[in-house]
């Protein structure tokens, strides 16, 4: 098979980075395909091989809802903006519940990684975000039940009135790709952070707890007090939560500011994530 | 034409014991100490400090890599030899991009592909098809490129039916043939291979040592072979880099470079004529189960020695201690000559008891005479369990010389190509018509 060599088609120069941002962001897009296959890889890793796998992610969101309605509807008196309780927990849950996953496993992308890190040379950007891509599919998977719970209150029920289905519905996975990019910002930053400090894996699940509290998740919006109204701003993930069920329930509080306040927060904490991520990154397999 | 790889001192400096941080506490610690590094975990220490060429310019930094350069230019082969530890891996992390380097800088011009280790990235639960496609993109290869190339992958691997069954159900051979046809089909042109070719049978070796010699001349990619098998260095670079203490020590042809390693290599100051002795010293080569006492190489009337008649016998001692009781372990002579070429392995497994019992023994192996060459020779020594372990790695620990009357029968001293020169007999008679 003697062939003549084509001209290289580039030049990879090898040196001590300087600078805050050195992302080549047309090798990153040349490893598109890897993208795609490690989501694939998740997908079969996850799904094919177990039958629980699916069934899990479908109980999973019911188990919350049904704890969170005991606890916070039936003890607490939480109030749900008068949409029925199991609905409003379900719904939150489709924004929360990838968001924390994107965290938990994205966060430790080079504790879990060490070992094909250290044997081969890729851009590890590509595993964050092929995380972030693959977790949508058990957002899919959630879909069902929440499905299942609205077509029986909107059909069967006297709320059925309550849930009109609007052109906001079209609008949804604007709230999920916040959600998406938030995530993905939040797990650069942990990944970096845990990279050097092992012991931080512990403490960030315990931020992915106390954040959930401080999201409406079990509460809505409009039932903070006004002097408590600065969470809403300075939580970015409000905002998409909240969007949400705007778009699939149609109830929610939100002004323009909270929304404009938490798209730059999101894109802030990006920004940031990926200079962290790649200065962590150069030397990262030295030390794990 | 310009050379494919170019490398300028390039250097990579390692920090000692606390690399970074690795727990918040040690941050901490560290930073209340007020610069006082004096106490890192991992330490220089007595027994193990750091040799003075490498020592860096703050307190526990050593040089895993000092101001290497060289160049080298499209479809050749390049082999890296060296001690373990020497650097040679680090410089292959370096050109891979999976570190950074401390300075200096390195340009490659064409695409890589480093095989570190062989399936990395492998999921044990998809099939080998999917694997072939995750692992090609792993290492940077296209959809469309690992689609072309899939079938020949498939039958270098040998693979067949298996071709839908998850990985986790091969044989480890499968796994390990799967893995390097996919990287061997890459087509990069440049190639980081480290080490990979110890693992699988030989005749799978020998496999790949062919398709890597194909690859660099039918194709004219550039191959970089760091490998402790000097035969394989031997047979298929062209050219050959030495590292020694994170310094580029020799460049040049392959012979020169493995020869110069093989005599440096030896540990002069111990070495009297032909043994070497440890006796319970400290730095002798051991682990939990055995500890090296010494090895001795002895003439006919038992006097260690380091030149031997061709004709006569060679007697090779290993005296050794058996720490914990230990089961199936067998001690491996491999005769190397000088410039590295296997001359044989042999192997006690056969004689030894099954169970090594603790205390002090002595294995010997008898080289007949009449077998040898007139040439340098050096006894590299290994201690393993077939099939299961390493108890000690292999090392090389004496050299000696055969001279005198070769086994040929000629008289003068001329040159005699091959790494072993068995007495043959000839006959030679008036032919009968």
């Amino acid at each position: 098979m003697a062939e003549i060599t084509a001209p290289p088609t580039y030049e990879i120069v090898i040196q001590p980075s300087r600078g805050w941002l050195t992302i080549d962001w047309r090798e990153l897009w040349e490893y598109r395909d890897l993208l795609v296959l490690l989501v694939q890889r998740d997908f079969i890793s996850r799904y094919k091989q177990t039958l629980l796998g699916p069934l899990w992610h479908l109980l999973q969101p019911v188990m919350n809802a049904a704890v969170y309605f005991v606890i916070f509807w039936l003890i607490a008196r939480i109030p749900t903006d008068d949409v029925p309780p199991p609905l409003f927990y379900l719904c939150s849950q489709l924004a929360w519940n990838y968001f924390a996953q994107n965290v938990t496993i994205g966060g430790a992308t080079f504790i879990n990684n060490a070992h094909l890190f250290g044997k081969v040379y890729f851009p590890r950007l590509i595993v964050p975000v092929s995380v972030v891509v693959a977790n949508l599919i058990a957002v899919g998977l959630q879909l069902v039940p929440f499905i299942l719970c609205f077509a029986y209150y909107r059909f069967f029920t006297p709320h059925g009135a309550t849930l009109p289905l609007t052109w906001w519905l079209l609008l949804a996975p604007l709230p999920l790709f916040q959600t998406a990019l938030l995530s993905l910002g939040v797990s650069l930053w942990m990944s970096a952070s845990t990279a050097k400090y092992r012991d931080l894996v512990h403490l960030n699940q315990y931020l992915i707890q106390i954040w959930m509290f401080a999201t409406p998740v079990v509460w809505p919006l409009s039932k903070i007090p006004p002097e408590w109204k600065w969470i809403a701003l300075a939580n970015p993930m409000a905002v998409p939560v909240e969007a949400l069920r705007i778009c699939l329930l149609g109830r929610g509080t939100l002004g323009a500011t909270e929304v404009i306040v938490s798209i730059l927060l999101t894109l802030a904490v990006l920004a940031t994530g990926i200079v962290a991520f790649q200065k962590v990154e150069r030397t990262v397999i030295d030390s794990v | 034409m310009k050379p494919v790889v170019e490398v300028e001192n390039l250097s990579k400096l390692y920090r000692l014991g606390a690399i970074g941080a690795s727990s918040v506490r040690e941050s901490l610690e560290k930073l209340f100490r007020r610069g006082g590094n004096g106490t890192a975990p991992k330490a220089a220490t007595k027994e193990n400090p750091i040799a003075d060429d490498r020592v860096g310019p703050e307190p526990n930094t050593f040089w895993g890599l000092k101001d290497v350069s060289f160049t080298v230019n499209p479809g050749e082969i390049i082999g890296v030899v060296g001690r373990n530890g020497a650097g040679k891996s680090t410089l292959l992390k370096i050109l891979s991009r999976i570190t950074e380097p401390t300075s200096g800088r390195a340009i490659l011009r064409g695409r890589v592909v480093s095989l570190l280790e062989v399936g990395t990235g492998f999921h044990p639960e998809l099939t080998g098809r999917e694997n072939i496609f995750l692992n090609g993109a792993i290492l940077g290869m296209k959809r469309a490129e690992i689609a072309a190339k899939f079938d020949e992958i498939v039958e270098f691997a040998e693979v067949g039916k298996f071709i839908d069954t998850p990985v986790k159900r091969y044989s480890s051979g499968m796994f390990v043939r799967l893995a390097f046809a996919v990287a061997a089909h890459l087509e990069p042109e440049i190639l980081l291979i480290d080490e990979v070719l110890a693992v699988g049978d030989a005749g799978f070796q020998k496999k790949c040592l062919g398709k890597m010699g194909e690859v660099a001349s039918q194709q004219g990619r550039t191959v970089f072979f760091v490998s402790h098998n000097m035969g394989a260095v031997r047979s298929l670079c062209e050219h050959a880099l030495l590292i020694d203490g994170g310094r580029l020590v020799k460049t040049g042809h392959p012979g020169d470079v493995i020869s110069h390693y093989l005599s440096a290599s030896m540990p002069k100051d111990s070495e009297i004529e032909g043994q070497i002795w440890w006796n319970g010293d400290k730095d002798a080569p051991r682990c939990d189960d055995v500890a090296l006492r010494g090895i001795r190489l002895l003439n006919p009337e038992g006097v260690p020695q380091s030149t031997f008649e061709a004709d006569k016998p060679i007697t090779i001692e290993i005296h050794y201690q058996i720490l914990q009781r230990l089961r199936g372990a067998r001690f491996c002579i491999t005769l190397l000559t000088q410039e590295g070429e296997y001359a044989f392995t042999a192997t006690d497994h056969l004689f030894q008891s099954e169970t090594q019992l603790p205390g002090s023994y002595k294995t010997a192996c008898l080289i007949p005479g009449g077998l040898l060459n007139r040439r340098n020779y050096v006894v590299h020594v290994q201690c393993d369990i077939p099939g299961e372990r390493y108890v000690l790695p292999g090392a090389e620990y004496l050299s000696f010389n055969v001279a005198g009357v070769g086994n040929q029968s000629s008289n003068f001293p001329e040159p005699w190509p091959g790494v072993v020169c068995p007495r043959i007999e000839w006959k030679v008679e008036p032919a009968l018509k």
